[in-house]
This record gives C-alpha cells, sequence and structure tokens, in this order.
C-alpha cells in the first residue's frame, strides 16, 4: 500500500497479582474465584466505618519487581492516593491508587518493552506502573443493566491487588499490539506474578487514534485476540467515519466480546474530577536501593535473557527461541528434553509447529498437558532411527500431547512401526503394479509419474511403509518387468 | 456533691474492686441509679446498655479472675464514633442510625483486656462535625452546670456524662479539639495524645491526619491511668507510631516527687483573644503555676491563618471519609428496585446527613477540585508544615505552651451554630495541636459565674508525660477534682 493512514495505539492494561494470598490492604484471602459471593470480607475490604487499610508488603515487591522487568524507574518513595468516584462496586467510593501530581508519583515510570514485529525490533513504551485496588464485581441479574430491576454486587473481589500498566501511544496496528502484550504476559508469567489465565485476572482498556483524530477509549477487553478483533474494528469504523469526510468524536466505547463490536458507552466531555490526594491512612513507604537490589536478586531469568540464552547455547535462530520462550512451558519442556536430546533445531521445530499446534487446536490449559519431555524424546528417537515416518510422527503427536501415550508401546501395540521388511513391502508394490496397469506404463515412459506408483503404496500400507524403500522397490520391479 | 461510686476515682474505686470483686455490683447500681436521675436532663448518651446485661459483664469480669486489670470493673462511656462489636454505633448521624459494627475498635478491645466495662455510647456532634454537641442527629446534649448552656464538642456527650456522674471515665475523640473543648466547658481533664500513639483503628474518620481518641477523666491520675490503657503501637493502623509506651501513672508520680521545673510559653495573643471572664480565671491559675516553674511571654504570628488551614483540610478529608455512606452496604436504607444508584446515592445522602456534614462535604470537595486544589488544599498543607517548623522553634526554648483552653464560656444552646464564624473562630486554640500531630492536655482550673473554664498545654510529640505533670500540679493547688455537678 502506497498510502497508509496512521494509527496510535496506547493500552492500559489491569493485572492482578494474583500470587498474593491475602488482598492489597487486609489480610483477607485472595482467590475469590471459587467462593461463594460476599464471603470473602473483613471490615477494611468492606469499607465499614473506621476500618483502616494495611499495605501488604509483598505485593510492592512484586510490584517492583515487574517495573524493573519493564525498565521503569522506581519512584523513591510509594505514596498512596485516594481516586474518588461514586460507584456500587468501590466499597469506600475511592480507590487507593496513585498519582501523576503535584503529591504523588506512581510506584514506576518511564520503561520500556522490546518487541519483534515482521523481524524488526521495536520499543513500546511504558508511561506508569500504579499499584491500587480492584473494586468488587456487579452483576446484572437479567445479564443487561438496561433490562435488570436491581443489580447485586459482589465484593470478594474487593482489595485484590492490581496493576495498572500504562503505554505509550506507542502501537502501531492491532498486530503490534496483540505482540506486545503476548510479550508482557510473559514477563508476568516468567516473574509469577501473576496468572493471566484465570478469569478477570487481566484486563485491557484502549485508546486509539486514526489519522491524528480525537482518542477513542474501548473498555474493558478480556483476552488477547479479542483486543486484536476490538482494535481491529474500530480502525474500520474509524476509517470509514473519516473517508466519508466526518470526524471522529472523543468518546469511550465498550467492547462487546458476543457480537464483536464496539458500541458507545458515554461521551467524553470532560475529564472527570477524581479530588486525589495522599492518603491520610497510609504514610509514605520509601523504597530505598538496598530494597529493590534485594528484589533483584531474587528475580527469575526473563524472556530476553532467555531468548539470548537459547540462541547461544542450542544455536537457535531467533525466531525460534522467541517463540519457544513466550510460551514459558513450553520453553521449559524443550529445555528438559534437550537434556536428552541434542539435535535442538529439530526439537524446536516439532515443539514449536506440531506440538504448540495442538495445544491450541484443541485449546488445552499447557498445565494440562500430558506430554513429558521423554514422551518428545522418545518419539524423535524412533523417528531418527527410522522406525515411525515422519507422518506416522505427526499423527501421534495430539495422542501425546493429550493422552500422554507412551510412544514406544504404543507403536508395538498397534503395529504402527514403518514397514520396512522388504519381501512384505514388495508383495504391496506387486499387488499395486496389478492393479494399475495404465500407472505403470506410465511410470516407465515418464520418471516423475512414479509418484502416483507410491502414494498408492502407501494408502495401502496407511503410510507405514517406508518410502526410501518403497521406491527403490518399484524402481527395480519397473526395470525388471521391461 | 459526693456520693459513694459516683464521684470515686477510677484508680481507688480498682483497688477496692480487687479485695472485693462483688461491690463492682453495687457500684454498677449506684451509677444506673445516677442516670436514671440525670440522663432525661443532661441527655449525655444516645445508647446505654441495659442494667442487666452489664451485671452480666460484671459477673463474666469476675469470673474470668483477672483482677489485675489496670481498669478492673470501671464502667467507661464511649464517644458514638468508636466502633464496638454488638453495641450500635451511629456517629450521632441519622445515616448510621442502626449501624452495628461487627468489630470492635482496637482502643475498645485494649479497655476489655484491661476490665473496663462499656456502659454506653455517647452523644457528639454528628461525625464529630461541631464544637457544641448541637450538630447530633438526634438531640443536644446539655451542660450539667447550666443546662440552657452547650457542654462544648464534639466529645459533649463523654464530657457530660462523667461530670454528670454517669461514668468514671470517657473515650471522646479529638480532631480539632474535640476533648479538650467539652472537657474545658465542664470542668473535666481532657487529653489528646500525640498523633499516632492511640490506634485510630474502628474510630469512624473525619480527618484522618488529625483525629486522634484520648481520655477524659475527673482527675489527673485517672486520665493517665486511661492514656496507658488505649495507647501504643498497633499493627492495623498504618499511622499508629512504633513507640514503647510508658506507664503514665508511674511516670506521673516519678515528675510529683522530682518537682522539675519547666519552662513554660504563654501565647499572648492567645489570651488576649480570650474573653475576659476566660483571661480573670486562666490568667490567676498560670499565676500560680509559674510561681513554681518558669515562664515566658512568647508571641505566635500568623494566628488569623490556622483556623482557616486547618478547616481547609479537615473538610478536605471529611469530603473523602464520608463518600463511603451511601446505603448499599450498611446505613440508612431507602427503596432501591427499578432505580439507578445515583438516585438511590441521592436520597441516601440527602436524608442521611444533616446540614453541617452536607456543608463541610461540600467545602472539602471543592478545596480538593481541579482548579481549586492548589488555591487552598495545597496552601494549607504548605501552612502547616510552616506551622510545624514554628512550634519545632519554640519547643527548642520551652517544655510546654499555654493559653486558654476555649476562648469563650460554655455559650447557651443556639447561641454558636447561629454564628458559624465565631464558632470555627473558637476553634483557634485547640486545633494547633491537631495540625501538627503534639499531644495537649485541658485542665479545669475555675469557674466564672458557675461557668467552668479550662487552661490548654501544648507539648512536643511524646511528651504526654509532661502535660500529666503540670495538670497534677494544678489538680492539687487548685483542688478542682473529681467534680460532680448538682444537675437540677
Ligand atoms: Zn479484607
Amino acid at each position: 500500500m502506497s498510502f497508509e493512514i496512521p494509527v496510535k495505539i496506547g493500552l492500559e492494561i489491569h493485572v492482578q497479582i494474583t500470587a498474593l494470598k491475602t488482598k492489597l490492604f487486609c489480610a483477607t484471602k485472595a482467590d475469590y474465584r471459587s467462593e461463594e459471593p460476599n464471603t470473602l470480607l473483613c471490615p477494611t475490604c468492606l469499607g465499614l466505618p473506621g476500618a483502616l487499610p494495611k499495605v501488604n508488603k509483598k505485593a510492592i515487591e512484586y510490584a517492583i519487581m515487574v517495573a524493573k522487568a519493564l525498565n521503569c524507574r522506581i519512584a523513591p518513595k510509594l505514596i498512596f492516593c485516594r481516586k474518588h468516584y461514586f460507584y456500587p462496586d468501590m466499597v469506600k467510593n475511592y480507590q487507593i491508587s496513585q498519582y501523576d501530581g503535584p503529591g504523588s508519583t506512581p510506584i514506576a515510570s518511564n520503561g520500556f518493552v522490546r518487541i519483534i514485529v515482521d523481524g524488526k525490533p521495536k520499543i513500546v513504551r511504558i508511561r506508569r506502573i500504579n499499584l491500587e485496588e480492584d473494586p468488587g464485581r456487579i452483576h446484572y441479574p437479567t445479564g443487561s443493566l438496561l433490562t435488570s430491576k436491581y443489580s447485586l454486587v459482589d465484593y470478594n473481589r474487593s482489595g485484590i491487588a492490581l496493576l495498572e500498566i500504562v503505554t505509550e501511544p506507542d502501537i502501531e496496528s492491532p498486530r503490534e499490539a496483540r505482540i506486545f502484550l503476548e510479550k508482557l504476559i510473559a514477563i508476568l508469567e516468567y516473574l509469577g506474578v501473576t496468572d493471566t489465565r484465570l478469569e478477570g485476572a487481566f484486563r485491557v482498556d484502549a485508546n486509539i487514534s486514526v489519522a491524528d483524530q480525537a482518542r477513542v477509549e474501548i473498555k474493558n477487553i478480556g483476552s488477547i485476540k479479542d483486543v486484536e478483533r476490538a482494535l481491529t474494528y474500530e480502525i474500520l469504523r474509524q476509517k470509514s467515519i473519516i473517508q466519508k469526510g466526518g470526524t471522529v468524536s472523543r468518546e469511550t466505547r465498550h467492547w462487546d466480546s458476543s457480537s464483536k463490536v464496539t458500541v458507545p458507552l458515554r461521551i467524553k466531555e470532560f475529564e472527570e474530577d477524581y479530588r486525589y490526594f495522599p492518603d491520610p491512612d497510609l504514610p509514605p513507604i520509601t523504597i530505598s536501593k538496598e530494597w529493590i537490589e534485594e528484589i533483584e536478586k531474587r528475580m527469575p531469568e526473563l524472556p530476553d535473557a532467555r531468548i539470548e540464552r537459547f540462541v547461544k547455547q542450542y544455536g537457535l535462530d531467533e525466531y525460534r527461541a522467541q517463540v519457544l520462550v513466550l510460551n514459558k512451558w513450553l520453553a521449559d519442556l524443550f529445555e528438559e528434553a534437550a537434556k536428552e536430546y541434542n539435535n535442538y533445531k529439530s526439537l524446536a521445530d516439532w515443539l514449536i509447529t506440531d506440538f504448540l499446534r495442538w495445544v491450541k487446536e484443541f485449546n488445552v490449559d499447557p498445565s494440562r498437558v500430558k506430554a513429558t519431555p521423554k514422551h518428545i524424546v522418545k518419539l524423535l528417537k524412533l523417528l531418527d532411527e527410522g522406525l515411525i515416518s515422519v507422518r506416522m510422527a505427526k499423527e501421534l503427536m495430539p495422542k501425546i500431547v493429550l493422552e500422554g501415550v507412551d510412544v514406544e508401546s504404543f507403536v508395538k501395540q498397534h503395529g504402527f512401526s514403518k514397514l520396512s521388511d522388504e519381501s512384505e513391502l514388495r508383495r504391496v508394490v506387486e499387488e499395486v503394479f496389478r492393479e494399475y496397469p495404465r500407472a505403470v506404463e506410465d511410470a516407465r515412459r515418464n520418471p516423475k509419474a512414479i509418484n502416483f506408483l507410491v502414494g498408492a503404496v502407501m494408502k495401502k500400507t496407511k503410510g507405514r511403509a517406508d518410502p526410501q524403500l518403497t521406491i527403490r522397490i518399484i524402481r527395480e520391479l519397473l526395470q525388471s518387468q521391461q | 456533691m459526693s456520693h459513694k461510686y459516683i464521684s470515686t476515682p477510677a484508680y481507688q474505686l480498682v483497688e477496692e474492686f480487687r479485695s472485693d470483686p462483688q461491690k463492682i455490683h453495687d457500684y454498677v447500681d449506684a451509677i444506673y441509679d445516677r442516670i436514671e436521675r440525670v440522663e432525661p436532663k443532661v441527655r449525655a448518651y444516645i445508647t446505654i446498655r441495659s442494667r442487666d446485661e452489664v451485671h452480666k459483664d460484671v459477673d463474666m469480669l469476675i469470673k474470668s479472675g483477672n483482677y489485675e486489670g489496670p481498669l478492673f470493673g470501671i464502667l467507661v462511656a464511649v464517644k458514638d464514633n468508636i466502633s464496638t462489636r454488638g453495641i450500635r454505633t451511629t456517629c450521632a448521624s441519622k445515616m448510621l442510625e442502626n449501624y452495628v459494627p461487627p468489630y470492635d475498635a482496637t482502643v475498645i478491645r485494649r479497655l476489655k483486656s484491661a476490665g473496663a466495662i462499656v456502659l454506653g455510647k455517647t452523644n457528639m456532634d454528628e461525625f464529630a462535625m461541631g464544637s457544641t454537641t448541637e450538630t447530633s442527629a438526634f438531640y443536644p446534649t446539655r451542660n450539667p452546670w447550666d443546662l440552657s448552656r452547650v457542654p462544648g464538642g464534639s466529645s459533649g456527650g463523654s464530657a457530660a456524662a462523667l461530670v454528670a456522674g454517669e461514668a468514671t471515665l470517657a473515650l471522646g475523640s479529638d480532631t480539632g479539639g474535640s476533648i479538650r473543648n467539652p472537657a474545658a466547658f465542664t470542668a473535666t481533664f481532657g487529653l489528646k495524645p500525640t498523633y499516632g500513639l492511640v490506634s485510630r483503628y474502628g474510630l469512624i474518620a473525619y480527618a484522618s491526619s488529625m483525629d486522634q481518641i484520648g481520655p477524659l477523666a475527673r482527675n489527673t491520675r485517672d486520665l493517665a491511668l486511661l492514656l496507658s490503657v488505649i495507647a501504643g503501637y498497633d499493627e492495623h493502623d498504618a499511622t499508629s507510631l512504633p513507640v514503647v509506651v510508658p506507664n503514665f501513672v508511674k511516670l506521673l508520680d516519678e515528675y510529683v516527687h522530682r518537682e522539675q521545673r519547666l519552662r513554660i510559653a504563654i501565647v499572648k495573643e492567645l489570651f488576649e483573644r480570650s474573653d475576659i471572664s476566660v483571661q480573670s480565671v486562666a490568667g490567676k491559675a498560670l499565676d500560680r503555676l509559674c510561681s513554681i516553674h518558669e515562664c515566658d511571654e512568647i508571641e505566635l504570628r500568623y494566628t488569623k491563618h490556622i483556623v482557616a488551614a486547618y478547616y481547609i483540610i479537615a473538610m478536605a478529608e471529611a469530603s473523602s471519609n464520608l463518600a463511603r455512606y451511601d446505603g448499599i452496604r450498611y446505613g440508612l436504607k431507602v427503596e432501591v428496585e427499578n432505580r439507578s444508584w445515583i438516585d438511590v446515592y441521592t436520597e441516601v445522602r440527602t436524608r442521611g446527613f444533616g446540614y453541617e456534614v452536607k456543608k463541610r462535604i461540600a467545602l472539602g470537595a471543592f478545596v480538593l477540585s481541579a482548579g481549586y486544589r492548589d488555591m487552598y488544599y495545597i496552601k494549607a498543607l504548605r501552612f502547616r508544615r510552616m506551622l510545624k517548623e514554628m512550634f519545632n522553634e519554640i519547643f527548642k526554648r520551652f517544655d510546654l505552651v499555654a493559653s486558654p483552653t476555649m476562648p469563650i464560656l460554655p455559650p447557651k444552646l443556639g447561641e454558636l451554630v447561629a454564628d458559624p464564624i465565631k464558632m470555627y473562630l473558637a476553634d483557634i486554640n485547640t486545633v494547633i495541636a491537631n495540625l501538627i500531630g503534639i499531644p495537649a492536655i485541658s485542665v479545669p482550673v475555675g469557674f466564672y459565674n458557675g461557668l467552668p473554664v479550662g487552661l490548654q498545654f501544648m507539648a512536643p510529640p511524646l511528651a504526654e508525660d509532661k502535660l500529666l505533670y503540670v495538670s497534677q500540679q494544678l489538680e492539687d493547688m487548685l483542688k478542682l477534682r473529681d467534680l460532680i455537678a448538682e444537675v437540677s
């Protein structure tokens, strides 16, 4: 395309720190997902009169870890602020957060994340990170705000530690947004901060402006796939307005994941006045260099470092290294298998193309994948020894992924091993020759036509025939019968 | 007036009860008899626990065998903004008229483990916003010395209960003078501790950066006793000071024994701004104190900004602290079906809050709003820092700073609420301690036409011991201790 309309996307990502056992400002249990509504409550997270917040120090440490991993500058003092707005899911009608303004500062700012788009490196800048409390959840009995006579609120989520990560508008396409988020999630997963697969643990708001027109905000998108879809939809919508000569108005829209469109939420005519001020219940907390250093020592290897190591240690190219590393469980599996199998490139290819494909196809949670590194190594060794064909290996893969079948015994039980017995194979070839005399004629005149006969043999043996041997026998027979 | 048990100091009662615990029952009956007689006139309480219930508590206490509690068997009146598990805690507001906390404030837990018994919850200005106990949504409390006058506020119920003989000790809270003001107006002793010395956990917030729970008593020793029980680090309050709290009663004895000479600063302007009546009574008492200590007059600059800064900060924090009252989880309930939540909130807050509370929320929201924040709130914070530095300088040269507690005598009901500017300005002497987090005490020093006058002392952070020391000296000199008003 010769003319591209510029697109600017900024993301605001809310990530629950699911690694914490308790909420951000009280000792109430944090894992609310399997609990009855309104059972995980105490005076503080219910906002009872007189109750006071007490900071969960571990939450600060996780926030510092994330800040470090995203290359941020960490504030020397953590100052909690109150952000005021009335809403039924807010127990105090203010949220304890941070604020980028006089008297306060986010816990971290000015960071960046490296991504690779179409083989080219790119930087997405992180504007700031806030550590704040999650509100409760509103439930509409009919499923919709408009048709419900009343709404119900579950405050179990109230007070869960939340990180708000805000990027600069550096992202230029929905695909880039996806690549960035995949990288971000991988980093969070490596740090062990959050399990983003948990429902509601990962929410995104996206700001998008097309052709330097007004900024539109899309609220509460629940998955990476939906971020990509919502942005694609929104770009199309805005482009068509612009092409018709209209102007995009500044507004907040809601992503409807079932009908896959964005719908207007409310026109943003003015900045809401949150009346920020430092929370007098929470004195500033000093974040010393020593504390940061101590936390850094406990930090695990991060994706960028691991990619670099995979390239050096296993001789993989950057693309393969990245695909593995960004799927942490797959990279872990790779490294385990690599201890017993040294054709690293082949191992990586099998994992990336076949293994990962099946996991995604069946939508298996990686923690439920049955295959162990040993399974993979066995399969590849059988393949190398010529005992099974590539096609068989490919067919076996889903059984390994889903059921964790032992390749060796399975092959023995089901006669699944490669047909490499020459006399047996010769009989099959002779049969094929009798059935397809025309094809035999063709093959005699044109050596390329031999492929049809090979295919027929394969079909008859259900793919078990050793291809090399089959070709040799066919050639011999063609010559001897001339 | 003196009647067995009614005016007896807590420290004496505890000794008596330890040797014969059954006497606690007689004491409870004496207090309840007194309440039945005077309470209809004074109206110090919002909630009084039933006599039977309290007797049962006494049985349990005796059975527990814990006779060594420093407040063994003592009946304490608690201001109705301090959360008490199972006892309604209203903040004198329609908003919380039927709110029963499911938990005890830290100070209540401490009282209970010291062997004290909560007798009831005392009247106050709604959400502690007021200086007369007249903004209570239920009824005003009367001054037991003169029933046509206010007992001060906002802890007016606690002070009135003490001087009417309806409790032996009382807890109040002090955000801008709310303990010291009623102490001065009722001839009781009231102390606002150093910010962070007493846990705020369970205290229903008005202005979090200045709120402190503190003791009220009819003599200095009881005041020290109660302070020792409630003070101390609490992990539930992030602003709680991690200090080891001394036994203030022992410290008091040591001071009195040593007869240490203190340097006392007298704030000239705060005396001169006071009514002549107050000046004469307070001045005379101070003269006697200055005969044994070293006194010197000082000038305080920027006094006219003090009250403004205080109210800006207090109202800003109040607007935030009171946002949670929306009737959804607790508090005033209204019809919700087929209504938007904004409608519901509006009705709850319109009906639930009184005029003074609404005014302070509105002004507080205003001073925090974009465009006005820097002009008011930020400026007030800057002044607060400056004031703190000024006092740091003063405390390099002096141990204590003296002034009248209140510049006026207890006014008639309706007199101050009709003139809000006068009411706010009357807080000038007391708000300083809250703005800068230092401790302060009000000591009864005399009467003018039958109306009490109090003297205030401020001290550097954590110098409560010195405050108690001068209080004890004045008490010994003036013999204004264990006073009970006739109530007629
Ligand atoms: Zn909680």
